[in-house]
């Protein structure tokens, strides 16, 4: 018998039968989509109904609206909600990527960043009419600077990449003001891909420094790349290796002598918080991502925030305007003498910036610092339970994350790929670390378990670490088998590019 | 004080015991004692999660914008956002989770993005959509330095009636590259174009363009005529850039349609409160000419190995962490949960939605610009048709108006700076009812009289 309705697809692909995760596809929601379906309402407002013949010029009027989805409410809502169970998260477990610093947000601080006050004021209003946000702004501003020990800051910068950026535009500057033009900014090979990328947006050439057998960067190493055409240097203190830069107020006085400037990727910041500054190690640039250490969750890849803080030789060059106070206490906007100009649109990531000033706030000075030793503690005793059973290249002391190998270690792990392990550790009900990097460790596993983990969860990781270890390459091929997909065809989405379900249709 | 790190003074005793330490502070034995900071941070104590609860709740209630009327826009609109869009967008899947560097445990988060990208892509009229950029204004950026890359060039030709302050982001981010950044002046609210032989803002042309930048609708609201910006540049061999905005696409011909390689927008009126500015939602769609100099990461729909569909980050040869510094953008961390947030409010719009959504947007703006025409000391600032907001030159200086509009309970505009003369510019959504906008019109004949 035939039926006039035609069924389209449903959320969880056969309504509700399907299982959580791992089962049924989820369809995409174009394929839910139903002509004359909808969800959306709008206020009375009064408005005389113009038609949009009479609003828009006939050349410029599209004749029907784009192509969005017809859904219900509820489909809408049963189709993220199958999503997100197919989705892991700092919530749900252990996240321990290396570099990442995926520690646990507090729920305050959503709480937070959800008041009306400050959702519902525009950028543009007055300073007298948002006095809270300018107050917050420049608060968290005076606090980043205690941390790192530097004099002015902008909250402009949306990520680490765009702080980087910012920074070496104000490095830039900061040279042309003294009458010079340097060409090179010096990088050690372990830096983050950011690093080199915003030297190169910067104008600048990106010159690689070796690190020596330690995995540090050694004054003799240095010496020989100093020479007037050098504008600083960039270096992430500890380092992509998880290691203290021990040398370095001798590379800070060396690159100093050069007349060049020290910036500070402040990725690592959380090792060392309440124990030692960038200041105080002589940077006169500093990033912090604050979805990294001050708990701004990362949102499945952003929003973060990345501000950056410069000694009093460098102030003047911020981008602006900058939150100040004035002296009778009231909060208003200043303007850099020599400023950069600005460097977003309005005023930075501000409600990530508002989490951020209350994480700062729940911790205070010795929340901070209990922050750093729980970090490195949680990292040295990870490793002590992986060293019979991966490689350690660089065998000291670590500070918050560790780097090992599959190559050379002890055990049957030699014979493993990193993303082998990584795959497996995923089957065994961990996210993976951060596996190829840095780039020069072979098959690194670079593994940040953060102070928000438990020595209960640490011992938990430590052992599926070493029992993927002691699994075969052929086995562990097939992870992982209990996600929603396993191994994707990588190469397929390159060959043939499916970016959007059009794209799909089309080919 | 709240405390989120869980060891308990025995555990620390106990793994300090097992790394054969005494004390914490023999973690940092590799910190050289001159660079040991003593005495600690001069921070006060930490609090309560109530105490910094209520302290965040003072903050917020000390700023009393959110009680005016909101006229204000240029990037940043009042505009509605349903409940399920934060209800989605606050799950803590999407909130806490990382970069999808593993597929296998991120479909969530890719298949919103691939269904983004998808309504991006249709709203642009191009056939790829990244995954998000910072904001409209680095998106531009992003938007000019791939112009840069694919031609060979350093001029760039870039509307007056491109956002000024996405104009200054663009001087100030490209500033180490030493390109010409040429700006070009509107004429009654439209770009001026220069002929074939022309010169532009008095500087002869040197050098064919790399781009040429045009936003419409533009800084003044008006509708700025796409082919005579692809004429423009077609006659210097130049990439046509467009801004657009996500809302006036439910009425305007797409980019694509007039011939843009590249769209970017400001992707906050859909989904995303006011935030004082951030965190917004940069969207970036390319003509597949260009897909492998698209900054950011780009979702592809692919099949896993036992044949399920499956969703990757793809063509990452593009990105920092492999071709670092070969990479023609440094962008790592971008929007992703605003642009889901995007992607919740686009379906729950609607098709229909979405037209009814920008209809009533300029419904609002010509009811309220033909009740302030006519008030004493108001002129429209250009004669173009406007879409969602609109300028106005006024007999007071516009700080003035602002200020004085205020506390009769408006937020009037937002002031704009265009060469030597500054306006008003007013933007009207639909939230605004006709009772607002008379009270508005009202208020600002008081004011300026």
């Amino acid at each position: 018998m035939s039926h006039a309705y035609v069924p389209r697809a449903a959320p969880g692909g056969r309504a509700s039968s399907a299982p959580l995760m791992g089962g049924g596809e989820e369809p995409a929601i174009f394929e839910m989509s139903v002509p004359g379906r909808r969800s959306a309402s709008f206020r009375a407002t009064g408005v005389p109904e113009w038609t949009a013949e009479e609003l828009v010029p006939a050349d410029e009027l599209r004749p029907e609206p784009p192509a969005m989805v017809e859904i219900s409410e509820r489909d809408l809502v049963a189709h993220m909600t199958r999503l997100a169970h197919r989705q892991y998260s700092v919530d749900m477990g252990a996240y321990p990527l290396g570099s990442c610093t995926m520690k646990y947000n507090p729920k305050v601080c959503d709480e937070a960043a959800a008041l009306a006050g400050l959702r519902s004021a525009h950028p543009a209003a007055p300073p007298a009419y948002v006095q809270g946000w300018l107050e917050l702004l420049w608060s968290l501003g005076e606090a980043l600077c205690e941390v790192t020990g530097m004099d002015a800051i902008t909250l402009q910068p949306p990520a680490g990449a765009a702080g980087e950026l910012t920074g070496l535009l104000m490095m830039r500057a900061w040279h042309a003001s003294e009458g010079r033009s340097p060409s090179k900014v010096l990088i050690p090979g372990s830096a983050h891909g950011t690093n080199p990328a915003s030297v190169s947006l910067a104008g600048y050439r990106a010159v690689s420094v070796p690190s020596d057998g330690r995995g540090l960067v050694s004054p003799g190493v240095l010496s020989g790349y100093l020479d007037d055409d050098v504008a600083g240097i960039m270096l992430t203190n500890p380092n992509t290796l998880g290691l203290f830069e021990e040398h370095i107020a001798e590379v800070a006085r060396a690159v100093h002598d050069a007349r060049g400037l020290l910036y500070y990727d402040g990725a690592n910041l959380n090792a060392i918080m309440g124990v030692t500054r960038p200041g105080d190690m002589g940077f006169d640039i500093v990033h912090m991502n604050l979805h990294k250490t001050f708990a701004v969750p990362h949102g499945g890849g952003g929003p973060g925030a990345g501000p950056v803080a410069v000694t009093h030789r460098l102030a003047a060059f911020l981008p602006g305007p900058v939150p100040a106070r004035r002296p009778d206490g009231t909060f208003a906007w200043d303007r850099p003498a020599r400023s950069i100009g600005r460097t977003h649109g309005w005023h930075g990531n501000a409600l990530a910036l508002a989490r951020a000033w209350a994480y700062v706030l729940l911790n205070g000075a010795d929340g901070l610092r209990r922050v750093s030793e729980a970090a490195v503690l949680n990292a040295n005793w990870l490793l002590s339970r992986l060293r019979g059973t991966y490689a350690v290249p660089y065998d000291r002391p670590a500070m918050h994350e560790v780097v090992v190998s599959t190559r050379d270690a002890p055990g049957p792990a030699a014979g493993l790929r990193a993303l082998d392990v990584a795959k497996g550790l995923l089957e065994r009900g961990f996210h993976s670390p951060t596996v190829y990097f840095p780039l020069v460790v072979a098959e690194a596993l670079m593994i940040e378990p953060t102070e928000t983990e438990s020595p209960e969860t640490v011992h938990a990781l430590a052992e599926a670490l070493v029992e993927v270890a002691s699994g075969s390459a052929a086995d562990l091929a097939q992870a992982p088998r209990t996600a929603p997909v396993t191994r994707a065809d990588e190469a397929l989405a390159a060959r043939t590019l499916v970016p959007t379900w059009d794209a799909l249709s089309r080919a | 004080m709240a405390d989120y790190v869980p060891h308990t003074d025995d555990d620390i005793r106990r793994l300090l015991a097992d790394l054969d330490l005494g004390a914490l502070d023999e973690l940092f034995a590799a910190v050289p004692a001159a660079l040991r900071l003593a005495g600690g941070l001069d921070l006060p104590g930490g609090l309560s999660e109530y105490e910094v609860a209520d302290e965040m709740r003072r903050l917020a209630d000390a700023n009393s914008a959110g009680g005016l009327v909101c006229f204000a826009g240029t990037g940043a609109y009042d505009h509605d956002v349903p409940a399920v869009v934060r209800s989605i967008a606050g799950r803590p899947e999407f909130v806490t989770s990382y970069t999808p560097y593993q597929p296998e445990v991120a479909q969530g988060v890719l298949q919103a993005l691939f269904e983004y990208q998808t309504l991006v892509s249709r709203l642009a009229g191009l056939p790829v959509a990244n995954a998000s950029l910072y904001d409209g204004a680095t998106a531009l950026v992003e938007a000019v330095n791939l112009a840069v890359g694919a031609t060979g060039r350093s001029t760039v030709w870039v509307s007056q009636g491109v956002n000024p302050r996405w104009r200054e982001v663009l001087w100030a981010l490209t500033a180490g590259r030493g390109l010409d950044l040429v700006e070009v002046p509107l004429v009654d609210g439209v770009t001026a174009w220069p002929g074939p032989e022309a010169s532009v803002a008095g500087s002869p042309r040197q050098a064919p363009p790399a781009a040429v930048v045009c936003a419409s609708p533009n800084v003044l609201g008006c509708i700025d005529p796409l082919p005579a910006a692809r004429a423009a540049a077609d006659a210097g061999g130049a990439l046509l850039v467009a801004v657009f905005d996500p809302v006036a696409s439910g009425l305007l011909r797409t980019p694509g349609e007039h011939g843009a390689d590249v769209a970017v927008a400001e992707g906050q009126p859909l989904g995303t409160p006011l935030s004082f500015g951030g965190p917004f939602l940069g969207m970036f769609a390319v003509s597949l000419d260009h897909v492998r100099r698209l900054p950011g990461r780009l979702v592809g729909r692919t099949r896993d190995i036992r044949g399920r569909t499956a969703y990757v980050t793809t063509l990452r040869a593009r990105e920092q962490d492999i071709r670092r510094e070969r990479a023609s953008s440094n962008i790592c961390t971008n929007q992703t949960l605003v642009a889901i947030a995007a992607m919740v409010q686009m379906a729950w719009l609607g098709t229909g939605g979405l037209r009814e959504l920008a209809l009533r947007c300029a419904r609002g703006t010509r009811y309220l610009r033909e009740a302030l025409v006519p008030v004493p000391g108001v002129t429209a600032a250009a004669g173009a048709p406007v879409l969602r907001e609109f300028g106005l030159r006024l007999a007071l200086p516009v700080a003035t108006v602002v200020d004085r509009m205020a506390e009769e309970g408006f937020l009037a505009g937002v002031p704009v700076e265009l060469g030597q003369e500054e306006v008003l510019v007013v933007a009207v959504t639909e939230r605004r009812t006709r009772a607002e906008m008379d009270a508005y019109a009202t208020a600002m004949e008081k004011v300026l009289s």
